[in-house]
């Protein structure tokens, strides 16, 4: 995949894109700050939040142990998965156990970060996605843009159009006539969902926590999907990152309270389901559980990058990140996007790529994004961490353009004679730029940085010229 | 040949380095104090920002107002779990069915459940279901569109510590929870507030005081 500047031309360019972000983004961060201004000790819950999950990170094989036997005790069965293949290979098997060709689903970042749904595919299983905004990205042959509101870059208009001509291939149709207002389409979901959680006799699940001395796992949710699919069919696999352990039931309530406030700035999220196990005569009697690590293991091994597994996935920093807003989550390249993709993607899957290159460079390190982290998460301390660990690696080879632009810039500002014949030799060149205000692409090395970059164009006069012309001479 | 199993937790392990102390337990923190009747006030107030609908009442005028909800919910059917007390339905004059095995294409086609309640949440406007006898399995109170939920004054926390503490005897027993702020709901679309997508589209909350 190319560069995040390159990735991110798509979606600036998308005028209608940045429009629903910054309606999304800038409604979102308001309900969030209200709902939070209303817990007097919120900075004290985020702190123990922090705490609670560095107390897991640091004795992880502990809690996992503790976590599996809990599980097992409760009638659920354990599997442990290394990477994305061998998940997607034990969930392949436990479906076609079942001789089933189909399945329900609850949006999971997980499984959307293993690809589940394509593994799946390749064995001729459907697997169907069931939170309304999944269903939008599903059937329209696309990629989720957000953690929390995963459709956002479409319009009503947009998915009534992919409702009309996809919905009747893979099931009940929408409904004659079908208009773009939100009430209508939410109804022709519905009706369309219904009759597949009816009939679904298994359902693939994330969790959102994992409790270790209870062998709960809970899901928080609003639609109720998520409970379609947690209780009405007879199997149900839950795929789970190692990482969202928690120790006991009493550690769940600080969660419980910071993650609806941060997410949706609700004061509570309308449904959470938590299972312990099985459970006689009510919802599924065969419950699985796929401990996955996927990278995580090698994070936990950098003690500074370790707080980035803290992220209990609220979305609260892509609310408020200026990069985020404007490029757009395609850009980010994974299924996390925003300043915690910006971390969290590239110590998953390492720095060999160009993409994961440019990600800690994708943010502005304006620190709002801590602010906001109801897990104290420092990413901008993250990203500078990050950026070191890139250029080490490149240390010894090539200069990149990006550093011989600099080390220019850097000969030119240490000279003031230097400095004003490079001011003079801009303020030419915008006399050749005419009426733009910005400069837009400038030749090679300066192009590795205005590439991603709309700098404003340099003035028609230096400060040093004008004081010039109206006071005669240059006076020291 | 390692285990996964095997091999993730040596992973953790080296991760971690080996000289760790055991996990410790975190202070504990400090509860709020809190006085009783404005608990209930704030539970009334917070959950019908929710858009649920709320009332109160007190114990003998139950039955009426269990009917009256059902018949504003325009339903004519309803199912209530076998631990309920058959005498709340005495005032409804549709068709009261009692769970036995009825399958997700059943309850999909009776209106309205009714349940009664585990715990309330005064801060977040939240009914949590602990599946007891008298709150049915999961499904019946999920299929229905209509759901009619009970809940004694007292059963009425003020803020999730209290009720995940609460919660702790369900919990040891294994029961499922399901924790309920509001009809099912959903901002998918230009993040414009729908009720009901897959869930219940109406939550009517009655909460009854023991005397009067
Ligand atoms: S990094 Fe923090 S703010 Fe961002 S999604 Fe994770 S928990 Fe939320």
């Amino acid at each position: 995949m190319p560069k995040f500047p390159s990735m991110a031309r798509d979606g600036l360019a998308n005028t209608q894109q940045r429009r629903n972000l910054q309606h999304a983004t800038h409604t979102i961060r308001s309900k969030r700050a209200t709902v939070v201004d209303e817990v007097p000790d919120w900075e004290e819950l985020r702190v123990r939040g922090a705490a609670v999950k560095d107390q897991v990170l640091a004795h992880l094989d502990d809690y996992l142990v503790q976590l599996e036997a809990s599980l097992t005790a409760s009638g659920a069965t354990v599997h442990w998965a290394r990477d994305a293949d061998e998940a997607n290979r034990i969930v392949r098997d436990l479906v076609q156990a079942k001789e089933v060709d189909e399945l329900v689903k609850v949006k999971s970042m997980a499984t959307q970060e293993i690809e589940l749904n394509e593994a799946l595919e390749e064995v001729g299983i459907s697997a169907w996605e069931t939170d309304l905004a999944e269903l939008i990205v599903q059937l329209g042959h696309d990629r989720p843009s957000h953690i929390l509101v995963p459709a956002i870059h479409r319009n009503r208009s947009e998915i009534r159009d992919i409702f009309r001509e996809e919905m009747g291939a893979v099931g009940t149709p929408a409904p004659d006539g079908l208009t773009d207002e939100p009430t209508d389409l939410a109804e022709a979901a519905r009706r369309h969902l219904r009759e597949k959680f009816l009939r679904a006799k298994v359902a693939v699940s994330g969790a959102n926590f994992a409790v270790a001395d209870t062998g709960t796992l809970v899901v928080l949710e609003s639609e109720g999907n998520g409970r379609m699919c947690l209780t009405l069919p007879e199997t149900l696999i839950s795929v789970v990152g190692i990482e969202k352990v928690v120790p006991t039931w009493e550690d769940l309530d600080v969660f419980m309270q910071l993650l609806p406030r941060s997410s949706t700035g609700e004061r509570m999220n309308p449904y959470t389901s938590m299972w312990t196990g099985t459970t006689e005569g009510d919802g599924p009697q065969e419950v699985h559980v796929v401990l996955l690590d996927n990278g995580r293991t090698s994070v936990l091994a950098d003690e500074v990058g370790r707080q980035a597994l803290r992220c209990i996935r609220c979305s609260a920093c892509l609310n408020v990140c200026p990069v985020y807003e404007r490029a757009g989550g395609h850009a980010y390249g994974s299924v996390y996007p925003g300043p915690i993709g910006a971390i969290l993607t590239p110590q998953l899957r390492g720095t060999s790529s160009p993409l994961d290159q440019s990600l800690p460079y994708a943010s502005s390190l304006c620190g709002a994004c801590f602010d906001v982290c109801p897990v104290r998460i420092q990413i901008p301390e993250l990203l500078v961490h990050l950026r070191t660990q890139v250029v080490d690696e490149h240390r010894g080879g090539r200069p990149s353009a990006e550093g011989v632009a600099m080390r220019t810039a850097s000969w030119m500002f240490a000279d003031h004679r230097r400095y004003e014949k490079a001011q003079r030799a801009s303020t030419m060149s915008s006399k050749l730029l005419g009426e733009r205000t910005t400069l837009g692409r400038l030749p090679w090395p300066a192009s590795s940085w205005s590439g991603a970059r709309d700098a404003p164009a340099p003035p028609r006069e230096t400060f040093r010229q004008w004081w010039v012309r109206t006071h005669g001479s240059e006076s020291r | 040949m390692t285990s996964a199993r095997e091999e993730i937790l040596a992973r953790v392990t080296s991760a971690l380095g080996t000289d760790r102390q055991p996990p410790a337990d975190l202070p504990q923190r400090a509860r709020v104090t809190w006085d009783a009747g404005r608990t209930v006030d704030q539970f009334v107030e917070t959950t019908a920002d929710y858009r649920a609908i709320v009332e109160r009442t007190v114990v003998n005028s139950l039955p009426q107002h269990i009917a009256a909800a059902l018949a504003g919910a325009s339903a004519a059917s309803v199912i209530r779990p076998a631990g309920l007390d058959p005498s709340w339905l005495t005032g409804f004059p549709g068709t009261v069915l009692t769970d036995d095995h009825h399958t997700a294409y059943d309850l999909d086609s009776i209106d309205a459940v009714i349940t009664a309640a585990a715990v309330g949440i005064a801060a977040t406007g939240t009914v949590v279901l602990d599946h007891g006898p008298d709150q049915g399995r999961r499904a019946i109170s999920l299929v229905p569109d209509v759901h009619v939920c009970v809940i004694r004054a007292d059963q009425v926390v003020p803020d999730v510590p209290e009720a995940t503490a609460a919660l702790r005897e369900a919990i040891n027993e294994r029961r499922p929870l399901t924790w309920i702020s509001g009809p099912s709901a959903t901002s998918d679309i230009e993040l414009d507030r729908v009720e009901g997508v897959h869930g219940p589209r109406t939550l009517h909350v009655i909460i009854v005081d023991q005397d009067g």
